[in-house]
């Protein structure tokens, strides 16, 4: 399970991925805006995308329209962990085919919940 | 400094006074006194009413810089709204800065304690194992040493686990940083609003005749579609805001999640 964690700030991205080591996934990769992101999922091969939406050039949920409309990449799952809260960006996001969403602060256990909640659709899915 | 046009206008004025001054010493040669100091009248009237015409055009440029000014809502929104709000902004990264510095003392506190005494308490059992492996223990301090080793080693598995749990969060209360340093951007750019504005008002002051257009920047979180960092409470975020994870599982759940 390659993850890619996408988030302008570094103290961020190591928070994730220390949850996420502490959750058994090791291989992770980071990315500092969704223009540098894109680049990095359309050459890796990645299976989860964790990205934050308030970015300076590519913003999290252009991000996921453009992983959407990809055909090499729009089954990937994609996770959002952000501050925004605003009702509309929550009903955009899920509009745009988030799989989760995260709203900072979160705990250890928030992550773990929504990251086996995620895998267990796909899984009953098919 | 001097506009074209008031020199173009001070030169036509001066070529008028030159050919009073002729005027007025034919006058004064003839003997005609009436006639000279008729003339010598007209042209103090000549230079007042010039300055009373330049000082007629500053009053009007000065009435409509005013009303530039006031017009210029910006300037105002950022006093009445924006100031305020950047206030209550930096308020709440002092206490979120604050609170993930107790979050991260207190398990520091906690942990502290826990490792020094693990720390103690082997290097004791291993002062004791070593006489042992030296056979120098009797068989009742053998006893003794089974039984604190098997203390030791179950007070461990537990602390362990706390200084893990205590670290864990020491980790989470990092967040603070991303948190905080969203709010304090967009004070930066409020900071950068204010200056260009306050630029632009020195230059409506400086420039009698350039009223330069007002800045008028949207607010950045309209529409962009770059979000606008967290919700902080008592500032202009108050709108539609979802509180927590909960209200967003429902959110969702709502729509069919």
């Amino acid at each position: 399970m390659k993850i890619l964690i996408v988030d302008d700030f570094s103290t961020m991205r190591r928070i994730i991925k220390n949850l996420l080591r502490d959750l058994g996934y090791n291989n992770t990769a980071e990315a500092d805006d969704g223009s540098t992101a894109l680049p990095q999922l359309l050459s890796g091969s990645f299976d989860f995308l964790i990205t934050d939406w308030n970015m300076p050039n590519m913003a999290g949920i252009d991000l996921l329209k453009a992983v959407r409309a990809d055909a090499k990449l729009k089954d990937m799952p994609v996770l959002m962990v952000t501050a925004e809260a605003k009702r509309d960006q929550i009903v955009e996001a899920a509009q745009a085919g988030v799989n989760g969403y995260i709203i900072k602060p979160f705990t250890a256990d928030t992550l773990r919940e929504k990251i086996d909640k995620v895998f267990e659709r796909i899984n009953a899915g098919g | 400094m001097q506009s074209p046009e008031i020199a173009q206008k001070e030169s036509a004025m001066r070529a008028r006074q030159l050919e009073k001054a002729k005027q007025l010493v034919i006058h004064m040669e003839a003997g005609d006194d009436e006639a000279a100091n008729r003339l010598i009248e007209e042209m103090g009237r000549m230079h007042e009413s010039l300055l009373f015409e330049e000082l007629g055009k500053l009053t009007r440029d000065l009435h409509e810089a005013l009303n530039a000014f006031r017009l210029d809502s910006r300037l105002s929104e950022i006093t009445k709204n924006d100031i305020p709000d950047a206030k209550e902004r930096l308020n709440y990264v002092v206490a979120m800065t604050e609170q993930s510095a107790h979050r991260t003392l207190n398990a520091v506190e906690e942990s502290l304690p826990m490792a020094e005494s693990i720390a103690r308490q082997a290097r004791e059992l291993s002062e004791a194992w070593q006489r042992f492996r030296h056979r120098e223990l009797s068989a009742e301090e053998f006893r003794l040493l089974a039984q604190e080793v098997g203390e030791f080693l179950e007070r461990t598995g537990g602390e362990g686990e706390s200084i893990r749990r205590n670290l864990s969060d020491v980790l989470m209360a990092q967040d603070f940083q991303d948190l905080t340093g969203q709010v304090i951007r967009r004070v930066i750019h409020l900071v950068q609003d204010v200056e260009e504005n306050l630029v632009g008002l020195v230059r409506i002051s400086g420039e009698r005749l350039a009223v330069p257009e007002p800045k008028r920047k949207e607010p950045r979180e309209d529409g962009d579609g770059k979000g606008s960092g967290p919700a902080v409470p008592n500032t202009s975020d108050g709108g539609d805001v979802i509180s927590g994870q909960d209200g967003v599982d429902d959110l969702l759940s709502s729509l069919g999640f």
